[in-house]
């Protein structure tokens, strides 16, 4: 061993010696590399998956959404800028049919979906992909079956949600023929989203003032009023003492005077 | 045609036509017939109240058109009850109508002054009366009496007392104090600026002091509305500016027109809309009003960031928060 490094050192100043050197830290180095990038080789697949999602999104963006948004999602006169926005926005505005808009109306509204689940993605993708944005919240997220307090999402979403979304969900008018929908029925991954978004009107609601636990427990609240039984049948909205009296004002006042011309009427 | 106008000749009563129930025997037994079926039938709902109340759980629910899903219990307990009370009155009515004497009668007014022997008869009872209770000779009484009956009336005079106190100074003072904390509500955590995105909103309460309780009448003063912008959108004075923090901006909560909490806020818009009577405020332009019967804006509370980097509050509001009142200074 001793000798045999004896006999190395006597070549350290041969003149192939630096470019042998270079050679073998060269070819060391590679090796490295090589196998360090074959160990996950899953990621490298899941990118590529990735870049063709992110490819079949920019299609079908150029198709559907850049008339307004711009062919590169900058925005237009009639429509905002998406860069930035992140996937969670892609995934509540063409998820739940809000986009692309049915007219130029004051807002736009919830409808059958025109991009299934998959298109959906891939737009989110790409549009992730401009700039950092919300993440799509995934299924495994949405655990408020289990994390949520019922009683707590009630209070937070009297003091956050009510004054807009009616005491009871069922959502109420804003100004100019803007208004807050009905949150009955909408999937509480959308629900999420539009918290950590603010689409249209909606003001952000930050997971720094209300955490995702908060989030949750709201969701879980939203979904409890969901099943509220109506004793009486109708609900009429539950919208309050609006559309009772007037049900009360026309059938309850009719049929009072109905009674009343009755008991004037004389008999024969 | 003479100008003269004839005299008006009382046309009487209109002569009396008798009922088919009072002439066909046959039509008077339909008739009772028909109210004892209303009867029966009141009977009939008063059983199915009761049937339902027992033995129809209340959690069963069947479906009815247009209603939709309805509960059993309630439903028929209800329809059972109104519908008994209803059979009653229209039996009670047909009965009236068809089978109870229908004749007109004429009874005449009395004068209003009653017989003279009436009167005087009535004097000499109460003169007779008074001397044998001894209300001449017990003064005491008679003048006991005066006073309970006289010092009676105070009470509910003293009890609009509960009209007051004047508020004084309390509804210009809230809890924030210069370096008060802006805490979430609910949750009570402290806020940093960079928690809040561009378009977030946050409501907000002072922080509490160790031990100290949030009363009702505090949060009614103190609720805050925290709204990030970007700074480039406000439009606001050099002194305005100064109490936001790089385009988080604080406002009152509680409406200047009639104290509700406005808090429906618009974030492509901007505005701020008040539920209950649609006053719009301008949050660009320091909450200006834009629509709606609100005079003022809403007060805004200047904010800064302490030495931890959390937001809190400058000085006190400079403004009573909330509706006007007659003591209210500015």
């Amino acid at each position: 061993m001793n000798s045999g490094i004896k006999k190395l050192s006597r070549y350290r100043r041969h003149r192939f010696a630096r470019p042998a050197l270079l050679v073998v830290a060269l070819i060391s180095m590679g090796a490295t590399f090589q196998v360090a990038s074959a160990l996950p080789s899953t990621t490298r697949m899941e990118t590529t998956a990735q870049s063709t999602l992110i490819e079949e999104g920019k299609r079908i963006f150029a198709q559907g959404c850049s008339s307004c948004h711009g062919l590169n999602a900058e925005g237009s006169g009639i429509a905002p800028s998406l860069i930035g926005v992140g996937a969670a926005s892609v995934d509540f505005q063409v998820g739940t049919g809000r986009m692309p808009m049915a007219d130029m109306s004051q807002q736009a509204m919830r409808k059958t979906p025109i991009y299934n689940a998959e298109q959906t993605a891939a737009l989110a993708a790409y549009v992730a992909s401009l700039a950092p944005g919300p993440d799509a919240i995934n299924e495994a997220q949405l655990t408020f079956e289990r994390d949520g307090n019922t009683a707590e999402g009630g209070e937070l979403f009297r003091t956050n949600c009510a004054m807009c979304h009616n005491f009871a969900g069922q959502g109420g008018a804003l100004t100019q023929g803007k208004y807050a929908p009905t949150l009955m029925g909408v999937d509480a991954k959308h629900i999420y989203e539009a918290m950590i978004t603010g689409p249209q009107s909606m003001p952000v609601f930050s997971d720094k003032t209300i955490t995702p636990e908060e989030k949750l427990s709201i969701i879980k609240w939203i979904k409890a009023a969901e099943k509220e039984p109506n004793l009486g049948g109708a609900s009429l909205g539950r919208v309050g003492p609006v559309t009772e009296g007037l049900l009360v004002w026309t059938f309850g006042l009719g049929l009072l005077i109905g009674i009343a011309v009755w008991l004037t009427v004389k008999a024969k | 045609m003479t100008n003269e106008i004839s005299k008006f000749q009382d046309p009487g009563l209109p002569e009396h036509v008798h009922r088919k129930t009072d002439i066909d025997p046959k039509a008077a037994d339909r008739a009772e017939r028909q109210v004892a079926i209303l009867f029966v039938l009141s009977a009939i709902f008063t059983v199915v109240a009761i049937y339902s109340y027992i033995f129809i759980p209340d959690d069963r629910f069947f479906f009815l058109p247009i209603m939709g899903d309805t509960n059993a219990h309630q439903l028929l307990l209800g329809i059972g009850m109104a519908f008994a009370l209803l059979f009653i009155g229209l039996g009670l009515v047909h009965w009236a109508k068809m089978l109870m004497p229908d004749t007109e009668v004429i009874a005449e007014r009395h004068e209003f002054r009653s017989p003279d022997e009436d009167r005087a008869d009535f004097v000499s009872t109460v003169k007779v009366q008074a001397g044998a209770a001894g209300l001449g000779r017990r003064s005491l009484i008679k003048r006991t009496l005066g006073l309970a009956l006289g010092i009676s009336a105070l009470t509910p005079l003293v009890m609009l007392r509960d009209l007051g106190p004047l508020p004084k100074k309390e509804l210009e003072k809230t809890s924030w104090k210069t370096g008060t904390r802006l805490v979430t509500d609910p949750g009570d955590r402290p806020i940093r600026p960079e928690d809040l995105e561009v378009g977030a909103v946050a409501q907000v309460l002072p922080e509490l002091a160790e031990g100290q309780e949030r009363t009702l009448a505090d949060i009614g003063k103190d609720a805050v509305l925290l709204i990030r912008l970007r700074p480039t959108e406000f439009q606001l004075d050099a002194q305005r500016l100064s109490w936001t923090h790089d385009g988080i901006i604080a406002f009152s909560k509680i409406c200047s027109h009639m104290g509700c909490a406005v808090a429906l806020y618009e974030q492509q818009t901007k505005h701020l809309l008040c539920p209950c009577h649609q006053s719009t405020f301008d949050v660009t332009r320091a909450a200006k009003v834009i629509f709606g019967p609100a005079a003022r804006p809403l007060p805004q509370l200047a904010i800064m960031v302490d030495k931890d980097g959390y937001l809190v509050a400058q000085q006190p509001f400079t403004e009573s928060v909330g509706p006007s009142y007659w003591e209210r200074s500015s």
